[in-house]
């Protein structure tokens, strides 16, 4: 990594925490690839997972070299959300972490492009594509929580279990610099009305606090989070500098 | 809408020439008519002549990006340009209503619904909206309004107004999957950003 004059300008721990929450779920939306429940889906989060992978890119570019960063790491390093590193589970699971993250991330990377900091011009061109990403997640919010009664039984456990990862998402980070209490009433005002429309009950558990998760800003992970970069990272570092 | 910038003869001849590589997704379009070269700049540096190509991306994450610049750096290499870089710019981000006119009715022609030109707004408005969209025809009186409706997505095979939403990701990032009411083909549009 370079010490020049841009690391002044640029907030490296901003861009290490949006660029890994891009990342990681970038990879989890991968893990799809084969598995997904319909062709259409299929397609649908691998193309969510191209746009997060594109916005990782050019973050941790800001941050250092993409490539050390992403593949060269250890876990404490990551400065990722708890929520993203959460397992697919059932497809319920991946759709109520696409909800909770795409509508924070949108409304954090409009508030980011309505600045002129040096994220702006990466927010500006991403809040475009998590609109689509937002509104993938609503829409099948909406069918499995107002469909069948399977549905809306997974549906709502699905966003009970990860109801406690929603809170680190409005911890302070270092160079962003956005009105958080404004951020997390608008995240759970649109959250609300999602999960009313969808006869979905708003979970009641505690978000911040004690029995609450909320460190991966600092580097502390879950568990499952090491097996995921383990299978991310090993093809890089079994083969140092294989190109194709 | 961006108009590329070009100063000089020189510039707006390799402007030209840059604008002219076909878009390795789609063939038909030019990287000009989809609207993704921003500027071309002939600067001289240490006794040779370099130039520099400013290349927006459509999507952040998009794989195409390297093979146009690729194909920029070959083009303006066998024009006799030595020393050419192409940079990646992001603001201001790309949006549909940079592709061309031109370059809507190639899309057509190639089975692919255009965008539909975004309110002047810059706002985007995506939200929790019906699927379907009608002819005004088809509108009944619980329908909305002709003058509220959105612009309906015509087929590009029969032209019917009446199309839906199949997927909002379709073959790339760019794209929905639709089917016309009508002729019942499915068909690609090129989604609004």
């Amino acid at each position: 990594m370079t010490t020049t004059s841009a690391q002044e300008t640029v907030p490296t721990a901003a861009a290490l925490a949006l660029g890994d929450d891009a990342l990681v779920l970038s990879h989890r939306l991968g893990e799809w690839a084969g598995h997904a429940p319909v062709l259409e889906e299929e397609l649908a989060l691998a193309n969510i997972a191209l746009d997060l992978l594109g916005q990782a890119r050019v973050l941790l570019s800001l941050a250092g070299d993409e490539d050390e960063l992403a593949f060269l790491r250890e876990e404490r390093a990551f400065r990722n959300l708890q929520l993203v590193e959460q397992p697919n589970g059932d497809f319920a699971h991946t759709i109520a972490r696409q909800l909770y993250f795409s509508a924070y991330q949108y409304l954090l990377y409009t508030e980011l492009a309505a600045g002129d900091g040096p994220l702006a011009p990466l927010a500006g061109k991403a809040v475009k594509e998590v609109a689509y990403h937002r509104d993938h997640a609503e829409q099948w919010t909406l069918r499995l929580g107002d469909g069948t009664a399977t549905g809306h039984t997974r549906m709502q456990r699905a966003v009970d279990a990860l109801w406690r990862y929603t809170g680190e998402m409005f911890q302070p980070v270092e160079g962003i610099d956005v009105d958080r209490p404004a951020l997390e009433a608008a995240w759970l005002e649109r959250i609300t009305r999602t999960l009313h429309r969808a006869t979905l009950t708003v979970p009641d558990g505690p978000r911040t606090g004690a029995w609450t998760a909320g460190a991966g800003r600092q580097g502390l992970h879950t568990e499952p989070f090491g097996r995921m970069l383990a299978e991310m990272q090993h093809l890089h570092r079994s083969h140092p500098g294989a190109t194709w | 809408m961006v108009t590329p910038a070009a100063t000089t003869p020189l510039e707006a001849e390799l402007l030209e020439l840059a604008g002219s590589v076909p878009d390795p997704e789609l063939p038909v379009l030019t990287l000009r008519e989809l609207g993704v070269v921003r500027a071309v700049r002939a600067v001289r540096a240490h006794g040779s002549d370099t130039v520099e190509v400013e290349l927006t991306p459509t999507y952040t994450g998009c794989p195409a990006v390297e093979a146009m610049s690729a194909d920029i750096e070959r083009v303006l290499r066998e024009h006799g340009v030595r020393e050419v870089t192409v940079r990646r710019v992001l603001a201001p981000a790309w949006s549909t209503d940079d592709i061309t006119d031109e370059g809507r009715r190639k899309l057509r022609e190639f089975g692919i619904a255009p965008p539909r030109v975004r309110p002047a707004s810059g706002a985007v408005a995506v939200d929790l909206g019906p699927t379907r969209t009608l002819g005004p025809r088809a509108h009944g009186a619980d329908g909305p309004a002709p003058e509220t409706a959105p612009e309906p997505v015509r087929c590009p095979h029969c032209g019917s107004a009446g199309t839906e939403l199949l997927s909002r990701f379709s073959s790339t990032a760019c794209k929905a999957l639709r089917r016309c009411l009508d002729c019942r083909e499915p068909f690609d549009h090129f989604k609004e950003l």
